[in-house]
């Protein structure tokens, strides 16, 4: 469903290039469970992010869904992003003025949703998340654990095919990181494809599929199913 | 993005912000108020002083002895000569032309008024029996000065109703006489309450047949002749005859000025106009200054908002959508400081209404929309560049800054 082919993605610091990707060739399909790891400056908030269509490589295609996003305009790409890609981040990003209800809101508003629709998709992540009860709290009133929680009801509200975790538990102590963790594992079970890059060897153990990458290569692709 | 999302969530971002909310609104609606009420104040004057200009009569031709200084140096002028006096013969002969319907001369001096020996100083005006008709004037008791032959001076008076209640309080004026300077005089009329107009209080003048005047004050020359031609169009012509005539009779010298009340009025409805939209304008700037004011703070706004804006993006936002976000926080913005200045502005011309009874301080209709479209549209272009820098955000790194 996800397919990088011969993907680059350079910058420009000064008068010197940086290969922050360098000819990566990747086929991710429907509902895998993969963790990206490497040293830092590897590149896997670059791929990260590439593959969810926040920015654009400097040469190569990308496929999904058989589609090629590469040539797709701004606009386009936007509405792909808001349908197919939940995003969680390291710092959950929350609107610090919006209700735990109102950032979950946010996906569905910019889609276009009508309220009352809007209003039984928000209770019903919520609830999935346990956090029905905490719907109406600020971020600033809930634990690091909540907020990602919330974040990560923000990133499945919109029903995505993929979510993309740049390191979820890099802000939380280790019980709630597992807590998160859990729950990324319990979307997967359901059938969304999941991506999360962790620093965490633990945690990218868990992932059936390991990828490690290195100076913007991927070093190692490996399948454990074996050892399920 | 449905509009009521749109306006809910500018809405949020601008309470999530009181005190820069707030100073914006202040400022927007200062600027607003500020054209409000100078154009009030404006226009204000300019309705009272055309409104006692109308009030002066209708039909109205003024004659004033000398000539006026825009004809320049003249032959005469330079010998030293002195303009002619206008006479009571002179004001005769006006009569003469169809197209007045009638005349009055004016004379103008102070005397001090006496009644068993109560006594204040007074305007005095020697006119005619027409001088009530051209002004409009209404009596409130007894009778206006009598019709008869300008030559002759009756010892009469018609007295102000203010002098009438210092000097004789609850008695009867009627009948009484009182003394004028070193003359006596009967009052014979008690002028009504409505009689006001510019420079003179009628309330507290004296009115005497002209004859009388001229030997009180002791002088053959008349201040004024006021003309009351018998309908607009006959206006231009009767100034044409009074010109002519005064001519004639001052041996070919053209030593009167004559003004229509039209002219005058035009002209005080030009200088006021003008200087209420001077005012307005200079009013508009401070709107301006608001618009920059704003563009400022949405500035800062997209500064201090980069992971947010980020953030959106990563949730899908077209950087339409967020170029429609921001504009809407700053519409609202104006908007609402606009709606502020209105009430500010209106609130302070009815004080001002309140306090000066006679300045009929409304700010006019265009004045009010010019504002408060000025607002609105300087809040929308200034914060079209921090819309548009908010969109152009790379998401990448709005959203790896903390
Ligand atoms: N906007 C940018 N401009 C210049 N260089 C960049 C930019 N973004 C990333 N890079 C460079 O690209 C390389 C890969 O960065 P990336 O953020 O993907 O690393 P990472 O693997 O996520 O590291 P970390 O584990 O520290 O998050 C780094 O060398 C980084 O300096
Ligand atoms: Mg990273």
């Amino acid at each position: 469903m996800i397919s990088l082919e011969q993907i680059h993605r350079d910058f420009q610091v000064g008068d010197q290039v940086v290969h922050a990707l360098d000819d990566i060739n990747l086929d991710i399909s429907a509902g895998e469970y993969v963790s990206i790891m490497g040293p830092s400056g590897s590149g896997k908030s670059t791929l990260l992010n590439l593959i969810g269509l926040l920015d654009r490589a400097t040469a190569g295609h990308y496929l999904l869904n058989g589609e090629d996003v590469t040539t797709l305009s701004d606009v386009e790409q936007a509405a792909t992003r808001n349908r197919r890609i939940g995003f969680v981040f390291q710092s959950f990003h929350l609107v610090p003025r919006l209700s735990a209800a109102g950032n979950v809101e946010l996906p569905l508003i910019l889609a276009g949703m009508p309220a009352a629709e809007r209003k039984a998709r928000v209770a019903q992540t919520l609830q999935a998340l346990n956090l029905t009860d905490r719907a109406h709290h600020k971020p600033d009133q809930l634990s690091g654990g909540q907020r990602q929680r919330v974040a990560i009801a923000r990133a499945t509200v919109t029903e995505p095919a993929v979510v993309l975790a740049d390191e979820p538990t890099g802000n939380l102590d280790h019980k709630s990181g597992g807590d998160v963790i859990n729950i990324l594992e319990s979307l997967n079970q359901r059938g969304i494809t999941l991506m999360v890059v962790t620093h965490d060897a633990e945690i990218g153990d868990r992932a059936t599929r390991r990828i490690k990458m290195r100076d913007g290569r991927i070093e190692s692709d490996t399948q454990a199913d074996a050892d399920r | 993005m449905q509009t009521g999302d749109v306006t809910r969530f500018a809405w949020g971002a601008l309470c999530g912000y009181p005190t820069r909310t707030l100073l914006m609104l202040l400022a927007m609606g200062i600027g607003v108020a500020a054209v409000v009420v100078l154009t009030s104040l404006g226009e204000g004057a300019r309705r009272y002083v055309t409104g006692e200009f109308a009030s002066l009569g209708t039909n109205l031709i003024i004659v004033i002895p000398g000539r006026s200084e825009t004809a320049g140096i003249s032959p005469t002028t330079m010998m030293g000569e002195t303009p002619r006096d206008l006479t009571l013969d002179d004001a005769r002969a006006l009569t003469r032309s169809y197209s007045v319907r009638r005349i009055a001369p004016l004379n103008v001096g102070s005397a001090d008024i006496n009644w068993r020996g109560k006594q204040r100083e007074v305007t005095v005006l020697g006119t005619t029996h027409e001088m009530l008709a051209i002004r409009h004037w209404e009596l409130s008791q007894g009778k206006f000065l009598p019709a008869t032959d300008l030559d002759l001076a009756t010892p009469v008076c018609v007295i102000g109703s203010k002098i009438r209640n210092e000097l004789f309080g609850a008695q009867r004026a009627i009948g009484e006489w009182v003394r004028l300077g070193d003359r006596r005089f009967r009052v014979i009329g008690i002028m009504g309450s409505e009689g006001r107009s510019i420079g003179v209080d009628v309330q507290e003048t004296v009115m005497i047949p002209v004859a009388s005047a001229q030997q009180l004050f002791n002088t053959p020359s008349l201040f004024r002749i006021l003309v009351e031609a018998k309908s607009r169009e006959a206006i231009e012509p009767v100034k044409q005859f009074i010109i002519d005539t005064l001519q004639q009779r001052h041996q070919g010298e053209k030593d009167v000025t004559v003004i229509t009340q039209d002219a005058v009025l035009a002209t005080f409805d030009r200088i006021f106009s003008a200087l209420t939209y001077a005012v307005g304008g200079i009013a508009a700037i401070s709107l301006i200054v608001a618009g920059i004011l704003i563009m400022n703070v949405m500035l800062v706004a997209v500064s201090q908002r980069t992971s947010e804006i980020g953030l959106l993006k990563a949730l899908g936002a077209a950087p339409r959508q967020i170029i429609v976000l921001f504009l809407s926080e700053a519409l609202l913005l104006s908007g609402l400081g606009a709606a502020l200045g209105l009430l500010l502005g209106e609130l302070a011309s009815m004080l001002l209404r309140q306090l000066f009874a006679d300045l009929p301080a409304h700010a006019p209709a265009w004045a009010v929309v010019t504002a408060l479209l000025v607002a609105i549209l300087t809040g929308l272009l200034f914060s079209l560049l921090p819309a548009r820098r908010a969109a152009r955000l790379d998401a990448v790194l709005a959203l790896s800054r903390r």
